[in-house]
């Protein structure tokens, strides 16, 4: 008989693990709550730092994955653990008896209405780094398309970093992701000027300095090093943004016409839901726990347990699918060594 | 002058809203690379003129985008042009070569 793989989450980690465990010869069952699989990637328009279509990167998982048992809109109801395996109700009634569970949950984009100051959900001119995303994909937003798009800025470390917003880790994405949409940005709005307002500039991926360079030199991408401290909003509609431009040390003050907010990864609220089932340990920033931080990253510390992805910390794409295939080798090993 | 009582001195902050930036994009067309410091501060740390004046690269560089020229100018008053900075610049900028720019572009414009 096949050993069955429980996977919890259809993201890009969930989807690339169910496509090595087909490969090994096991029945990956994935459960996914939306009514879609991919998981945020899904949302993304144009991955850094080749600038990949994420379309592409999410139907090649789709269509390599497909022949797992796949249950959308599904969510967990409860789990026992029995002798050696684990029993798995899910909310579409189905019960199902595993040894092995990869947990593929990922993350949650911060609530950037959260950090008050910033003004989103109050002032119109002021979105996201998700909902950019989004436009990019769908070319629909209202705020974009209205507007003369003259000046644009973006905030780095919004909900990272931040022992105000109970997260003090920071997000690893955000700095690079900051850069491509700026590019973007400027691609299609070539007379803005564009100002990344930022702490540090975490750049720390393969080929993130050249995109980091290009941004300055073939863009022309402002950087000031200083943190946001308030935004207000004048009687035209357009931001004004405050900070100190500590470099100069200096205070600063621009207005804009579109401020993005780079909005951190933080850990999934369902996901804590799901580690209560299990007694899994959620660590200090959120995420779940991995066994240990440098050999055993895709292991937890109950037994037939596993973690790929976002859901043990913020995650690159190739890092996700890197963990995915880590973790599938690490179940393939322990089945077959029988325990 | 008197020495006692309330004075205003002149606001500091930078206003980006007023920059003019047609000089400094002057620049960037012949000096690509002005844009590509990442303020590390290697060139006013070997700057043999930095110590007695303040001379800093990245300085000139930093108060040209803000708008604060004669700031800029009033440091490079102090350059030897020994090119110590170019030798020095992790980002590989041939900062001798952008201050002698920066010299012919707003000389230039300044009609100095
Ligand atoms: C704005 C932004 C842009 C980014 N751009 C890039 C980029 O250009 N390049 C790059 O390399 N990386 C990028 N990233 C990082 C990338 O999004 C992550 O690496 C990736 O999403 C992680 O995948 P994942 O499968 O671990 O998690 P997710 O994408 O979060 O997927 C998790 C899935 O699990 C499901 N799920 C969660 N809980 C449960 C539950 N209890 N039961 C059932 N299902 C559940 C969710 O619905 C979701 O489908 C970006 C991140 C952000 C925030
Ligand atoms: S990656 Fe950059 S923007 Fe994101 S939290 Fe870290 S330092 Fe801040
Ligand atoms: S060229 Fe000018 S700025 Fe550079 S090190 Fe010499 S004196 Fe200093
Ligand atoms: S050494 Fe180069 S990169 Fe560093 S501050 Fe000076 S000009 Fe900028």
């Amino acid at each position: 008989m096949k050993e069955i793989v429980v996977i919890i989450g259809g993201g890009i980690a969930g989807l690339e693990a169910a496509s090595q465990l087909l490969k090994l010869g096991y029945s990956p069952i994935i459960i996914e709550k939306e009514d879609h699989l991919g998981g945020k990637v899904a949302n993304w328009h144009k991955l850094f730092p080749d600038m990949t279509p994420a379309k592409d990167i999410v139907d090649e998982l789709i269509a390599s994955s497909k022949d797992s048992n796949i249950f959308l809109n599904t969510e967990i109801s409860f789990i026992n653990r029995l002798q050696d395996s684990y029993n798995i109700k899910l909310s579409n009634g189905i019960s199902i008896m595993t040894k092995y569970i990869l947990c593929t949950t990922g993350f949650r984009l911060f609530e950037a209405e959260k950090k008050e100051e910033y003004g989103y959900g109050i002032y119109n001119q002021v979105i996201t780094n998700g909902d950019l995303e989004h436009w990019f994909n769908t070319g629909k937003d209202e705020r974009i398309e209205n507007s003369s798009m003259q000046a644009i800025g973006f905030v780095h470390c919004v909900g990272s970093r931040d022992e105000k917003a109970r997260n003090s880790q920071c997000s690893k994405v955000c700095c690079i992701t900051a850069i491509k949409q700026a590019i973007e940005l400027k691609e299609k709005f070539p007379d803005a000027q564009i100002y990344c307002f930022y702490m540090d500039l975490r750049l720390f991926g393969k080929k993130f300095e050249d995109f980091y360079i290009k941004a300055q030199k073939d863009y022309g991408i402002h950087f000031i090093r200083g943190r946001v401290s308030e935004v207000s909003e004048n009687i035209e509609g357009k931001v004004i943004v405050k900070a100190e431009d500590t470099l100069a040390g200096k205070p600063i003050k621009v207005t804009l016409d579109l401020l993005v907010l780079m909005s951190g990864m933080v850990c999934n609220p369902d996901t804590h839901k799901m580690a209560g089932m299990m007694a899994l340990q959620v660590d200090s920033d959120g995420f779940l726990k991995s066994h240990d931080n440098v050999f055993h990253i895709t292991s937890s510390t109950k037994k037939g347990i596993f973690y790929a992805g976002a859901c043990t910390g913020p995650k690159t794409v190739p890092e996700t699918l890197a963990e995915a295939r880590s973790a599938v080798l690490d179940i393939h090993s322990q089945i077959i060594s029988g325990q | 002058m008197s020495i006692f009582g309330f004075r205003i001195s002149p606001s500091s902050a930078i206003n980006l809203d007023k920059v003019d930036r047609t000089r400094f994009e002057e620049l960037c067309r012949i000096e690509p690379d002005a844009m590509r410091c990442m303020a590390c501060g290697s060139c006013s740390a070997t700057c043999p003129a930095a110590t007695f004046s303040g001379m800093s690269v990245r300085k000139v560089l930093l108060n040209l985008q803000r708008g604060k020229e004669e700031e800029a100018f009033r440091l490079m008053s102090n350059c030897m042009l020994c090119g110590k900075c170019t030798m020095v610049c992790p980002r590989g900028i041939n900062t001798r070569h952008i201050i002698l720019s920066i010299c012919r572009i707003y000389e230039k414009e300044a009609g100095r």
